[in-house]
């Protein structure tokens, strides 16, 4: 906690608190000056906070936990919601070692601080993403309540004279059965967690076969608050005083401010406040929002081309961007790229093979457009500190950034983080694709806290991209028609690189082609090679990241090779994982799941033709197969059945699972039925859901999944059941119409009935 | 201008042009009405007119003067509105929860027309979007809804 011991962050006068944060407002005013009570009511001494200074992350219970006089635990998660169900889960697994129903927790997101940084193996980073969250804090986590739980006894233990040792503890209780006594958690608190903490050495976990809420589909907690309005958002976010702003951004990145030709006109324009010129926005702050939409809406702007260089991290949107024209430029991307992952002698055996399969698939680039469009509220507050209610996805790195926005140390910041109306990857530190630049520059500006919504044009206009890829393949099948070599090079920029810059010791970036990589299947020769073609497009992180398209690309082609060889997919998959034993069960998990698997074409009962495809992926440490069955009505796919048997290793909410594999279902069929990003003339076609379909409630399949704990150390949850639904449905598709869909998405097709 | 909303009187004085959404959510803070994309595509606005389940981002203000406007901060207090947001609780229905008043709102609208709709009066008026994929908890709570309409 070194870097936040400076912190002040004791301020008496909270009446410009944030009327929904109210509760987090008080509890600033009562704690004391000490970083380590900065979130809880309960006087922790100064002196003992520092103290405890050098406490590992994960490990100082006050900075999690409150337990209140009614027993309700209020927790501090290193992790934000967005819909992935993680508040749920981190209840569950605290409450399950601190001896407390997840029903009586209220969960936020913690603040920035070291404290919270307690993903496993990576020490001093905090993000919500790769579906991380839970499987690298599991342990620390419920260590996390068990020292919890041994200070509330040892607490009973002085107030009850008895020794710790005679003591146990039900939900919310500490019981002394040798005298029939026993001490609410509640009524402990106090006493109990201004204790020193145990070493976390000398607590004991729970057998995992005694738990009672780890791997039960416990009820999620937010759940009735988000079905009457009462959920807050960033972009519901309010505070005394506060100011609107919307913005116009230059239609192309790097583009700045020439001239506004009617500023004046707009500044008298009703409700207006102020017009200002930021980096590559003009921006007008109002009394109301939509006063502020319509004057940022009529600015009349003559648009400076961009001049120089680009900023580090920054491209320049070239005039005459085409995203048609670019996938055609990787098409022709010359080399054989740089080798990602190779197996045998994939170049030497095509070289020699007398048939080649070969061909040429496309992923286009994609959108987050998650619901709620990008909002963030600054507040200057008068002792000089910023306030910053901002959807995040990593509070730590937008601290560090928005103090350099405003000027003021990292500790002089304080981020909330209300929940997310969906993320995606959207919420990463991206400054010029995110608000809260403009928002602190606006706020210093005009005196007074401005929140800044982006319309969703704005958003569609400066969303980060889930890269373009064009990947070419080649295979070859040996004499019974098995394939003997494979060879993937894919043309395009992988996120990270795009983001962070290229490794200087040259090391690739593994999501650009993770999916292509790491498949299981015995084939004896692959070579697996990226293309690096800088994009000119700001790229972002999209759920499931590089197997959001690669395994599409992969699994499509291998069904291309099956075909060849005359084989079964099914079947051939199978045969290519013997010995791998997790995978075959999941395969035949799927395949039972869906009634046997049976390719088709048949005719259903309703007399539609239609088929089956299946495809497998292994993203996020877990493993995944689906079974997609579709017929195509009056020229459109249409997915009737999709069937998943997912493999995470070991689970914490079996409902919560289903529920994420129904919404990744959801995107990545989406994703394969309609969804691309299309640039022209340096400009986003589709500025909003009109021309930017994302799947309706009428294309949504039933959905059936199959949870199979093989044991194998914690995967992921929020991502893994994307990557194996297009090209299910791609194979699917193909195989019904015997036209091989070889891009995404499928409406860019045209198919006959 | 005066609007009535959730049964109570108000005086806004935003131009009659704007939008409904807007007035709600700005001037009169009732902020569990979202905005998604501003040109009825979405449906994350949706609140009721005089019951009809309309999309406040695209309904002038001045339109709806003397209708009885009711948003998902009164949804409790309609018989119907409360049996929704049970089984919305039940189904587990949210995710990231953001299109989900607007989803309560025409589940509601449809259920006081009709206690027991058809599977396909579900489907013409359920086409609010969800990015999270919540589609499938919805019909299910929706047909529970609708044979409970049935059985009461
Ligand atoms: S915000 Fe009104 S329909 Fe989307
Ligand atoms: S629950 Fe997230 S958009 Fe519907």
């Amino acid at each position: 906690m070194g870097d936040l011991s400076n912190r002040t962050l004791t301020r008496p006068e909270l009446s410009g608190g944030p009327v929904n944060l109210s509760r987090r407002g008080f509890l600033l005013a009562s704690s004391g000056a000490a970083a380590g009570s900065l979130v809880l009511g309960l006087g922790l001494p100064g002196s003992r906070a520092r103290a405890q200074e050098a406490m590992a992350p994960g490990t100082r219970v006050p900075a999690f936990l409150e337990i209140r006089p009614d027993g309700t635990v209020r927790l501090l998660s290193p992790f934000v919601e967005g819909g992935q169900g993680v508040f749920t889960a981190m209840a569950q697994i605290v409450g399950e070692e601190l001896d407390a129903d997840p029903a009586t927790f209220v969960v936020e997101n913690a603040p920035p601080g070291a404290d919270y940084q307690v993903m496993e193996g990576m020490p001093g980073f905090r993000i919500t993403g790769g579906s991380l969250s839970v499987r690298t804090s599991y342990a620390a986590m419920r260590r996390l309540g068990a020292l919890a739980r041994a200070m509330l006894m040892t607490a009973a233990a002085a107030q009850l004279g008895a020794p710790v040792s005679e003591l146990s503890t039900e939900p919310g209780r500490v019981v002394h059965a040798a005298s029939g006594r026993s001490l609410g958690y509640g009524e402990l608190a106090p006493a109990a967690l201004d204790l020193p903490v145990p070493d976390p050495e000398s607590v004991t976990l729970r057998d995992p076969a005694e738990f009672r809420w780890i791997r039960q589909p416990v009820k999620r907690l937010d759940v009735y608050e988000k079905s009457t309005g009462k959920a807050v958002f960033a972009i519901d976010a309010q505070v005394e005083g506060m100011l609107h702003a919307a913005v116009q951004h230059a239609p192309r990145l790097g583009m700045t401010i020439g001239t506004i030709r009617n500023e004046d006109e707009l500044r008298a324009m009703k409700g207006v406040h102020s017009v200002h010129h930021l980096p590559g926005a003009v921006a007008v702050v109002a009394e109301r929002w939509w006063d502020a939409k319509r004057a940022a809406e009529a600015a009349q702007v003559d648009w400076r081309e961009p001049e120089g260089a680009p900023e580090p991290n920054l491209r320049h949107m070239p005039a005459d961007f085409s995203t048609d024209a670019f996938g055609d430029a990787l098409e022709r991307a010359p080399g054989d790229g740089e080798e990602a992952e190779a197996k045998g002698d994939a170049p030497k055996v095509l070289g020699e093979a007398e048939t080649v399969v070969g061909a040429t698939y496309r992923a286009p680039f994609v959108n987050h457009a998650q619901l709620e469009p990008p909002a963030t509220l600054a507040r200057f507050n008068p002792d000089g500190t910023l306030d910053l209610w901002v959807p995040n996805q990593a509070p730590d790195m937008f601290q560090a950034d928005a103090a350099k926005q405003a000027g003021i140390e990292p500790a002089r910041v304080r981020v909330h983080s209300p929940l997310l109306g969906g993320f995606f990857g959207r919420h990463f530190l991206y400054p010029s694709s995110n608000p809260y630049p403009q928002a602190i520059a606006l706020a210093k500006a005009v005196g007074r806290p401005v929140k800044v919504i982006w319309s969703r044009e704005e958003e569609f206009l400066r969303d980060r991209l889930r890269p373009m890829a064009v990947t070419r393949f080649r295979g070859t099948l040996d004499a019974d028609g098995l394939p003997l070599a494979l060879e993937a090079v894919s043309a395009c920029e992988g996120p990270s690189e795009a983001i962070s810059g290229r490794d200087k010791d040259g090391k690739l970036d593994p999501m650009a082609t993770e999916g292509l990589t790491g498949k299981a299947y015995a084939i004896p020769n692959v070579r697996v090679a990226q293309i690096y073609v800088q994009n000119p497009t700001m790229l972002g992180y999209w759920r499931s990241v590089g197997h959001s398209m690669n395994d599409f690309l992969y699994e499509s082609f291998f069904d291309e090779m099956a075909d060849q060889g005359g084989q079964d997919p099914y079947e051939l998959r199978l045969r290519l994982l013997a010995g791998n034993e997790r995978l075959t069960n999941l395969l035949k998990a799927v395949g039972d799941l869906s009634g046997g698997w049976r390719r088709g074409p048949f005719t259903a009962e309703d007399g539609s033709r239609r088929a089956r495809g299946v495809a497998m992926a292994s993203p996020f440490g877990s493993e995944a197969a689906s079974i997609a069955e579709v017929s195509i009505e009056e020229g459109e796919v249409r997915v009737h059945d999709l069937w998943q048997a997912i493999d995470p290793g070991s689970i914490v909410n079996p409902a919560i699972i289903e529920a994420q594999v129904n919404s990744a279902v959801a995107l990545g069929l989406s994703q394969v039925l309609l969804e691309e990003a299309r640039y022209e003339k340096g400009q986003p076609v589709a500025r909003n859901f009109d021309m930017y379909p994302i799947l309706p409630p009428d294309r949504m399949p039933r959905v059936h999944v199959r949870v199979v704990e093989s044991g194998a150390p914690m995967g992921g949850i929020g991502e893994p059941g994307l990557p194996s639904v297009p090209p299910a449905v791609a194979n699917a598709v193909s195989h019904l119409t015997g036209q091989r869909a070889r891009r995404m998405p499928l409406s860019r097709l045209s198919f006959e009935s | 201008m005066e609007l009535r909303i959730n049964r109570e009187t108000y005086s806004v004085q935003s131009e009659g042009d704007t939008p409904l959404l807007w007035v709600i959510r700005d001037e009169l803070g009732l902020t569990g009405t979202k905005y998604g994309c501003g040109i009825a595509q979405c449906g994350a606005c949706s609140v009721l007119v005089d019951g009809v389940v309309t999309r406040s981002c695209v309904t002038p203000v001045d339109s709806v003067e003397g209708s009885e406007i009711t948003t998902i901060e009164a949804i409790e207090a309609d018989e119907t509105g409360r049996r929704v947001v049970e089984a919305w609780v039940a189904h587990q229905v949210p995710q990231c929860g953001y299109c989900q008043s607007g989803q309560v709102m025409a589940a509601t609208a449809l259920l006081r027309e009709s206690p027991n709709p058809s599977e396909e009066e579900i489907a013409a008026v359920m086409v609010n979007l969800c990015r999270c994929g919540t589609y499938n908890a919805i019909k299910a709570a929706m047909a529970d809804l609708a044979d409970g309409g049935e059985r009461g």
